[in-house]
C-alpha cells in the first residue's frame, strides 16, 4: 500500500522534473505577483510591512490554483487515471499521494522562497520563520482541498474557472489563519494560536480529504 | 469466475443494453461484438468496476465487485482505449510504474524482455508513434500472465500485423493456461472466442 503511494509520488515528481518549465511558471507567477504590489502601491515601508502577510498568502493561493487544474486532468487525458482507479492500493491512499506530490511541486517551493519575497516588503527578520511556518502548515491544506475540487471538475468544459470558483472560497480559513499568524507576530503577540489552528486544519484535511478526493474521482470517471 | 447478472447500461439517456447475463470461467475467451456506440467499452468498464451499471451486478467468485474493490482490481488487467502511458516517462518506466501500482514487483530484466518482445526502444513515450504507444501499453500483458482475468478493449487498434500476431499469441496462451479473457475488436482475429456477445442483437 505504501509502496503504491511512494510509486505515485516518485512518478509525479519525475514527470514534474521532466516538465520543469511548468513548475517554474507557477513559482515565477508567485514572485511576479508579489513584486507587482510594491510597484503599484508605492514604496512606503510601513504600508508594505503591514500588507506583506496578506499579499504573500493571496499570491500563494493563486499560484497553487495554477497547477491544480492539471493535477488529475493530465492523468485523465492519457488514460493513466483509469489505471490508478484499478490499482491494488485503496484509492484514498493514491489520492493522498497525488496531493502530497502536488504539494512537493507547487507548495514547498513557495515556503522556501517566501522569506526572500518578505525581504522585498521589509518584513522584520523575526517574522520570516513565522511566515514560512504558516505556509508550511497551510499550503498542504491547499493541495488537499484543491484536489477535491480538481477531481470534481474533471472532464468538465470550462473546468478551470469552475475549479477556482469552487475552491477559492474554501481556501478562506487557511488564508485568514495564515496571514493572521504573521500579523499577530508583527503586533508583538504570540502567533501560536493561529499556527496551532492551521496545524489542526492540516490534520483534519489530511484525514478526510483523501477519501473525498477518491469519491469525487469515482464520480467523475463514470 | 466472473459473473454478470442482468446488467443494464444507460448512457446519456439512451439504453445501450439490458438484461445482459453471462458467466465466464477460467480458460474461456469472450468476444464482445457490436457496431460503434453499441456499448462495448461501457460493458468492459462495467466489468472492471470503473463504471457502475444502471441495473444488475458483476460478481467475482460469487462476491459483488463493488464490495471487493482493490481486492478485485488485483486480479485483473484492463487495457482501455487510451494507452495509459505518460508522455514524459520512458516505455520501461511506464511499464514498471503500472505494474507496481497493480501490486506486482517486476525486475528490470522482465521489463526489458517485455519491451524486446514488442520491439520497443526505451525512449520517452512522446517520441513514439501511436502504434508504439499501444505496444508499450500491451507490454504489460507479458508481465500479467499470472492474473486470472484480462479485459482488453480493442487490443489490435493501431497495431501492425506482427504486433497483432503477438497479441493473438498472448491471448491464446493466457486462455490455454486457464485465464479468462474478455475482449472487443473490429478487426479479424485468429483467436477463437469460446463465446460471443453481440450487443447489437
Amino acid at each position: 500500500m505504501l509502496e503504491a503511494a511512494r510509486c505515485i509520488v516518485v512518478r509525479d515528481l519525475l514527470v514534474a522534473w521532466r516538465r520543469r518549465s511548468d513548475v517554474a511558471t507557477a513559482l515565477l507567477f508567485f514572485v511576479i505577483v508579489t513584486s507587482l504590489f510594491p510597484l503599484g502601491i508605492g514604496a512606503e515601508p510601513d504600508l508594505l510591512r503591514s500588507i506583506a502577510p496578506g499579499v504573500i498568502w493571496v499570491a500563494a493561493l493563486l499560484s497553487c490554483m495554477l497547477s491544480l487544474g492539471r493535477l488529475f486532468a493530465a492523468d485523465h487525458a492519457d488514460g493513466t487515471l483509469e489505471q490508478l482507479l484499478l490499482s491494488a492500493a485503496p484509492l484514498g491512499v493514491i489520492a493522498a499521494a497525488k496531493a502530497f506530490a502536488h504539494w512537493l511541486v507547487a507548495g514547498l517551493p513557495l515556503v522556501l522562497i517566501a522569506p526572500l519575497i518578505a525581504l522585498q516588503y521589509d518584513l522584520p527578520a523575526p517574522l520570516h520563520p513565522v511566515l514560512a511556518l504558516s505556509l508550511l502548515l497551510g499550503t498542504p491544506v491547499l493541495s488537499l482541498i484543491g484536489a477535491i475540487g480538481a477531481a470534481l471538475t474533471l472532464g468538465l468544459r470550462g473546468g478551470g474557472v469552475l475549479l477556482s470558483l469552487l475552491v477559492l472560497p474554501l481556501f478562506v480559513p487557511v488564508l485568514i489563519m495564515g496571514a493572521g499568524s504573521v500579523d499577530m507576530a508583527a503586533a508583538g503577540l504570540a502567533p501560536d494560536g493561529q499556527l496551532l489552528l492551521l496545524g489542526a486544519l492540516l490534520i483534519v484535511a489530511a484525514a478526510f480529504a483523501p477519501w473525498a478526493i477518491a469519491a469525487a474521482l469515482r464520480i467523475s470517471m463514470e | 469466475m466472473l459473473e454478470a447478472v442482468d446488467l443494464a447500461c444507460e448512457r446519456g439517456g439512451r439504453s445501450l443494453f439490458r438484461r445482459l447475463s453471462f458467466a465466464l470461467r477460467g480458460g474461456e475467451l469472450l468476444r464482445v461484438a457490436g457496431p460503434n456506440g453499441s456499448g462495448k467499452t461501457s460493458l468492459l468498464r462495467i466489468l472492471c468496476g470503473l463504471l457502475s451499471p444502471t441495473a444488475g451486478a458483476v460478481r467475482w467468485e460469487g462476491t459483488e465487485i463493488r464490495r471487493l474493490r482493490e481486492e478485485y482490481s488485483k486480479q485483473l488487467v484492463y487495457i482501455g482505449h487510451a494507452a495509459a502511458v505518460k508522455d514524459d516517462l520512458t516505455a520501461a518506466e511506464n511499464v514498471r510504474i503500472t505494474c507496481m501500482l497493480a501490486g506486482r514487483r517486476v525486475s528490470p530484466r522482465q521489463i526489458q524482455q517485455a519491451l524486446d518482445a514488442f520491439e520497443l526502444a526505451d525512449l520517452p513515450v512522446k517520441r513514439l508513434s501511436q502504434g508504439q504507444r499501444r505496444r508499450a501499453a500491451l507490454a504489460r500483458l507479458l508481465l500479467s500472465q499470472s492474473l486470472p482475468l484480462w479485459l482488453l478493449d480493442e487490443p489490435y487498434a493501431a497495431l501492425d500485423a506482427a504486433a497483432g500476431r503477438l497479441v493473438e499469441e498472448l491471448i491464446d496462451g493466457h486462455v490455454a493456461r486457464g485465464g479468462a479473457v474478455v475482449f472487443t475488436t473490429h478487426q479479424d482475429t485468429r483467436v477463437r472466442a469460446s463465446r460471443v456477445i453481440d450487443l447489437d442483437a
